[in-house]
């Protein structure tokens, strides 16, 4: 019997600790907007691997992603229908 | 031990299927609570954004950093601990997950640190909130979502620590199988989404305006 941590599970936690390096080393650089797509799109890819693999999203059937996703779905909802009220105010922020 | 599902199940697979969707359902509900935080951040960093900007310089990055990388690998070890308790080496296992909660507790040390730096530097909404020039209205909001989500958070973390703790005793004694696993593997969805939910938290609250 082997105690030794699978592959999968080692390559992704050096892969979030590298992602985690790479997020702060790129804060640090003047790329305007971009900074906090950078950002965003970084620690987007940090939570599908913890998802995928820690959670071992990628070995279940469609209806547990389903129920995984169904959170996010109508977070998203909820993100755009707030974001596209604040975004058409015609006194924001208020002054 | 349960080796024979519970009476409503026709056998341990299923049992582990509905434990498996009960707690993505819980997780869901907690991906709307932490996003409603997370949409009140996005409005007002859309509305202040160099307030944002200069109030998010003044966070711990250090620590902040420490202590991502800190949950990250209690989360590996969780992960770890999980597959081990497929293989029958619960008692591994044990001290994998014992560990994951060590690390969670040295990971709120360093947050009570971090609050503790904070309270000196004036800067907690509410206790003697200075933050000198313009931005001190938007700087308020700032950390005022900075100490509800990382509170939050940290209870949430709290949790998991006596999760993780039980967990390991039960494994210790034998408790899970390769056969029966379901608290260790639904306990360990919970401990990752704990993370998940850091890892936004890090990108949001400790990176934006460094680089000016």
């Amino acid at each position: 019997m082997t105690w030794y941590p699978p592959r999968t599970l080692v390559l992704s936690w050096f892969g979030l600790l590298a992602l985690l390096g790479l997020t702060v080393f790129a804060a640090y650089q003047p790329l305007g907007t971009f900074n906090t797509v950078v950002a965003l799109a970084i620690a987007t890819g940090k939570a599908l691997l913890i998802a995928a693999i820690f959670m071992e999203l990628r070995q279940r059937n469609g209806l547990v992603i389903a129920f995984a996703g169904a959170g996010f779905f109508w977070l998203s909802i909820m993100l755009w229908l707030a974001s596209s009220d604040y975004a058409t105010r015609a006194n924001f922020p208020p002054t | 031990m349960p080796e024979t599902p519970a009476f409503q199940f026709v056998d341990l697979r299923q049992q582990h299927a509905v434990a498996q969707l009960g707690m993505w359902t819980f997780l869901a509900t907690e991906v709307l609570f932490f996003g409603n935080l997370i949409l009140a951040y996005c409005v007002y960093r859309s509305a202040y954004p160099d307030g944002f900007a200069e109030a998010a310089r003044h966070t711990q990055i250090a620590i902040g950093t420490a202590n991502t990388a800190i949950l990250l690998t209690s989360s590996f070890l969780v992960a770890w601990a999980v597959a081990l308790v497929r293989l029958n080496a619960g008692r591994i296992a044990a001290i994998l997950f014992a560990g994951a909660a060590a690390l969670a507790c040295i990971f709120l040390l360093l947050k009570g640190l971090e609050y503790r730096i904070e309270y000196t530097e004036h800067l907690v909404p509410g206790f003697f909130f200075t933050f000198g020039g313009p931005n001190q209205t938007s700087a308020w909001l700032f950390f005022s979502f900075y100490f509800v989500a990382t509170g939050v958070h940290a209870l949430h973390v709290g949790i998991g620590i006596v999760v993780l703790v039980v967990i390991a005793l039960k494994a210790r004694c034998g408790a899970y199988s390769a056969r029966y696993h379901a608290p260790a593997s639904v306990a360990g969805l919970y401990w990752h989404f704990v993370d998940l939910i850091w890892v936004f938290l890090f990108a949001l609250i400790y990176l934006p305006g460094r680089a000016s």
